[in-house]
């Protein structure tokens, strides 16, 4: 599970085999973008269509035998996340419909009860927006000050910098273990001992992390953990907020109304117990029971083996880029530090010109801002074009990227 | 092939030679827009006499669509009188085009439109459906 345990080789990853277990491929297409959502394996699908022809109930609130086996099933997914996180406890794990949730819930839940006027909140220039707009408008209400790290050319987070913020105490560090844009795997587990010894609380967006590294919460020792279960062969409409349990409980709720009460009286009501005080309303129950197998699915291959298996395929895609003339590829190189999404620019063409060729070649990629608006503004582009990765990555996808980018120069050069 | 019907040679000219590119000193009307999606921008300048169009320039950054877009509208508008070219639909812009555009690439198309109208009219009399 962790990048740091590479001294014995990972079982290899059979990538013909691993495709039959995703219908879509079926259609011919080459899918580089993996990074904006993940194709989703029979065995995912499967799991949902169980529940809706033998099972379908709600959870929680009704006496019959179909709503038990609801329950039990929706409760073992939550066991899942905790074992796939190393929590310590199922109740830390809430569900939420994704990392955007996840992260309001604490901007809303934690930060109005713990951010004060003039208190400090650190966050990066390479954010994704759901890490960024909600500490933008906790800090308007608060009047809290919001400070970024900056990224080196490489890519990379200024680690300097960000010892001078923390220098200065703040209240909350917010990052993501791996930037969506750059492909950049950050040193979170030094970033966070860092912001702990500072006093700080520290969130990880883990949206483009949990996916491709998996993530320990013990081992890291942060304070609270967000994804999404689309991204990691899930379902969409489902994600999580993995919490440190005094937290959780001292928080007040973020969503209030049905499930997440003990009791309801006219002049106050008495929150359920954690994690059901953040699960107000009918849960996604088919969604949840989904991303249990996604996580299932992922463990049985391993993480170790896609992990190598997105390495190798990611070295391929960035030397195969660039020998394109005129082709620059945004982030670090390729390394420890580094997953398979590669965003670049091809010189006078506009990304979106690029993917529509692109598209027409068979081949989907991301052409805009990915969400990370500032980080283009910093970069100085409008837009990037961007290819990622997956275990279900083949070389010949990457030589079908690149010939239709060759298409893209020859009608734009002609 | 396919592709080159779509980046047509005239389209592609028009985003590399873009007509009437820049600004009008002093202009009667100016007006940008961006697509929030991909943060194409195109903006127009128009000095107006006598109810005419007598000159208009834009200027911007962003795709090929919508640069060439916005070139080709310039050339169409020039001399001619504000209250037709008020009257300029999308499926005009469209067809000047001659392309098939698909649906995500809709509003690259028709950002230029969208600064006329807004533009000429003002905000509140322009109806966003017609730039979707
Ligand atoms: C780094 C990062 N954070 C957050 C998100 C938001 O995830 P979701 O849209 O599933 O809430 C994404 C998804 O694009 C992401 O890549």
């Amino acid at each position: 599970m962790s990048t740091s345990r590479s001294s014995q080789a990972p079982p290899a990853l059979d990538v013909e085999a691993v495709r039959k277990d995703f219908p879509i491929f079926e259609t011919g297409v080459a899918y580089l973008d993996s990074a904006n959502t993940a194709q989703r394996p029979r065995q995912v699908v499967q799991a949902m269509v169980e529940y809706f022809t033998t099972y379908n109930a709600n959870i929680l609130r009704a006496a019959y035998g179909l709503s038990e086996t609801a329950t039990a099933r929706f409760e073992a997914a939550r066991e899942k996340v905790r074992a796939f996180l190393n929590a310590g406890s199922t109740r830390e794990i809430v569900f939420t419909r994704g990392t955007t949730e996840s992260i309001n819930l604490v901007a809303y839940a934690w930060g109005r009860q713990h951010v004060r006027t003039g208190d400090l909140l650190v966050c990066t220039v390479m954010e994704h927006h759901s890490n960024l707009v909600p500490w933008q408008i906790l800090a308007g209400e608060r009047g809290a000050r919001l400070e970024f790290v900056d990224i080196d050319d490489h890519g990379r987070l200024r680690q300097d910098q960000f010892q001078r913020l923390l220098e200065q105490g703040p209240r909350l560090v917010a990052f993501n273990q791996v930037s969506n844009t750059l492909g950049t795997v950050n040193p979170y587990r030094e970033m966070t001992a860092a912001a702990k010894a500072a006093g700080a609380t520290v969130l990880i967006d883990g949206a483009q992390g949990a996916p491709h590294l998996g993530f320990d919460v013990r081992e890291v020792g942060c304070d609270f953990y967000a994804f999404s279960g689309h991204k990691m062969c899930g379902p969409t409409g489902i994600g999580v907020l993995w919490g440190r349990r005094e937290l959780l409980e001292s928080m007040p709720p973020f969503l209030s109304g049905g499930e997440m009460i003990k009791a309801v009286f006219l002049d106050h009501t008495d929150y359920a117990d954690l994690p059901h005080k953040f699960e107000a309303g009918t849960q996604a129950i088919a969604e949840a029971i989904g991303l249990g197998a996604a996580i299932d699915y992922l463990e049985g291959i391993g993480l170790d083996a896609i992990r190598a298996h997105e390495a190798e395929i990611t070295e391929y895609a960035y030397e195969a880029l660039s020998e394109i003339e005129g082709l620059r590829i945004f982030g670090p190189p390729p390394g420890p530090d580094r997953l398979g999404v590669l965003s670049f620019d091809l010189e006078g063409v506009h990304p979106h010109d690029v993917a529509t060729i692109l598209d027409r070649h068979g081949v989907c990629v991301r052409s805009g801002h990915n969400c990370t608006m500032p980080l283009l503004q910093r970069l100085d582009v409008p837009a990037t074009t961007r290819a990622s990765s997956y275990l279900y990555t083949t070389r010949d996808e990457i030589d079908r990227l690149v010939a239709a980018l060759h298409d893209v120069k020859r009608i734009f050069t002609r | 092939m396919a592709d080159d019907q779509f980046y047509r040679e005239f389209i592609l000219d028009h985003y590399r030679n873009p007509r009437n590119f820049g600004r009008l000193e002093g202009p009667d009307i100016s007006h940008e827009e961006y697509n929030p999606l991909c943060g194409d921008l195109v903006g127009m300048d128009f000095r107006i006499e006598d109810g005419m169009i007598a000159d208009v320039r834009f200027h911007g950054r962003g795709c090929a669509i919508s640069q060439a877009s916005a070139s080709l509208m310039t050339e169409r508008l020039k001399g001619m009188r504000l209250e037709d070219a008020r009257k300029i639909s999308k499926d005009d812009v469209l067809n000047e085009l001659g392309i098939e555009i698909s649906p995500a690439r809709l509003k690259c198309a028709l950002l230029s439109l969208k600064v006329l109208k807004v533009g000429a009219y003002g905000l509140a009399n322009v109806d966003e459906e017609e730039f979707e």
